[in-house]
């Protein structure tokens, strides 16, 4: 229980229904309230967008048109034509983290992306997947992504099990880069707010510029993290695919 | 106390792998500036790529912080 001053009180997950779940804490919280708002934002906007589809896209149109192109190129250019099929899950991974990390930014609401057990559950479900796609491709074949080619002989004991470790790793990095820009960003913001208030009227204005420039840098980094997490999510997938390395 | 108080310098200690992920992140896209500067045209095909690279040299940084994190609150 942090104290309600302090930079960690914004993380702080508290139960709205509380669930039993045969013994299993499985409460309907705030992280949960967060994730189901953002589902329906992102329901609801594409489908506002899209539905009138008119030739001449409008500004609504147009934002969902270009997110949609966006994430499809860049699906195309590291995977290929082939990569295409698992377009809407890259897409959906994006738009929802992406909706999350901004949802957070909004002042009093609860930032779903700054809990390391939630990027963690969705860098875990990338790496699965990822892996059961590289066994169901290549079979027994995929275990050559460890053994780089070119290698000579006697430094394959060295490099296979480095290999093996980055590709373990994998998880770990791509989870807690998100997390962490999410947490270190929000706390940096508490922090330089609780600036403002103890410096008072007259030498709170520094921080408070600050604060306002660094909201904007926020944004900035919002977007960038979910698109580095989908960047990352295309080219495991494409060591998946192809395995060149 | 002093267990408490040798966890909090390692913790400090260990969020100095950061400076190696600033030095990284700067670099990279200092570099990546410069060469879009020279080449415009070829900068946007390369966007993917500086971002693998910025990943890459974060990921290094942040696995110090969470030796901290782990060795505060674990």
């Amino acid at each position: 229980m942090a104290a309600p001053h302090s930079p960690m009180h914004q993380f702080e997950i508290k139960r709205i229904f509380p669930i039993d779940f045969f013994g299993l804490d499985a409460s309907f919280t705030n992280a949960s309230l967060y994730m189901v708002i953002a589902v329906v934002l992102i329901a609801g906007f594409l489908i506002l967008a899209m539905g009138r589809r008119a030739l001449v896209p409008g500004r609504v149109q147009s934002i969902a048109e270009l997110s949609y192109e966006y994430i499809a190129n860049m699906v195309r250019e590291t995977l290929g034509e082939e990569g295409m099929k698992y377009f809407p899950w890259v897409f959906t991974i994006f738009i929802f983290i992406l909706t999350l990390n901004l949802l957070g930014l909004i002042p009093y609401s609860f930032t779903v992306t700054s809990h390391i057990i939630v990027t963690f559950a969705f860098a875990a479900m990338v790496w699965i997947m990822v892996t059961l796609i590289g066994f169901a491709r290549h079979g027994f074949g995929y275990l050559k992504l460890f053994v780089p080619e070119g290698i000579p002989l006697a430094l394959l004991p060295v490099i296979i099990p480095i290999e093996l470790i980055s590709y373990l790793i994998r998880p770990v990095s791509h989870s807690v880069r998100l997390f962490a820009n999410m947490m270190a960003g929000h706390t940096m913001l508490k922090v330089f707010a609780g600036f403002v208030i103890s410096l008072g009227f007259i030498g709170g204005w520094a921080p408070l510029a600050f604060l306002v420039a660094f909201t904007g840098l926020e944004f900035l980094v919002a977007f960038l993290q979910a698109l580095v997490f989908t960047v990352l999510t295309c080219i495991y997938l494409n060591d998946a695919l192809h395995m060149h390395h | 106390m002093e267990l408490e108080a040798a966890k909090m310098i390692g913790a400090g200690l260990a969020c100095s792998a950061l400076i190696g992920a600033g030095v990284g992140i700067g670099n990279i896209f200092g570099n990546y500036l410069s060469g879009a500067m020279r080449n415009p045209s070829a900068a946007p095909a390369q966007f993917t790529n500086l971002l693998i690279g910025f990943a890459l040299a974060e990921a290094t940084g942040l696995f110090g912080l969470l030796i901290a994190l782990i060795i505060l609150f674990g």
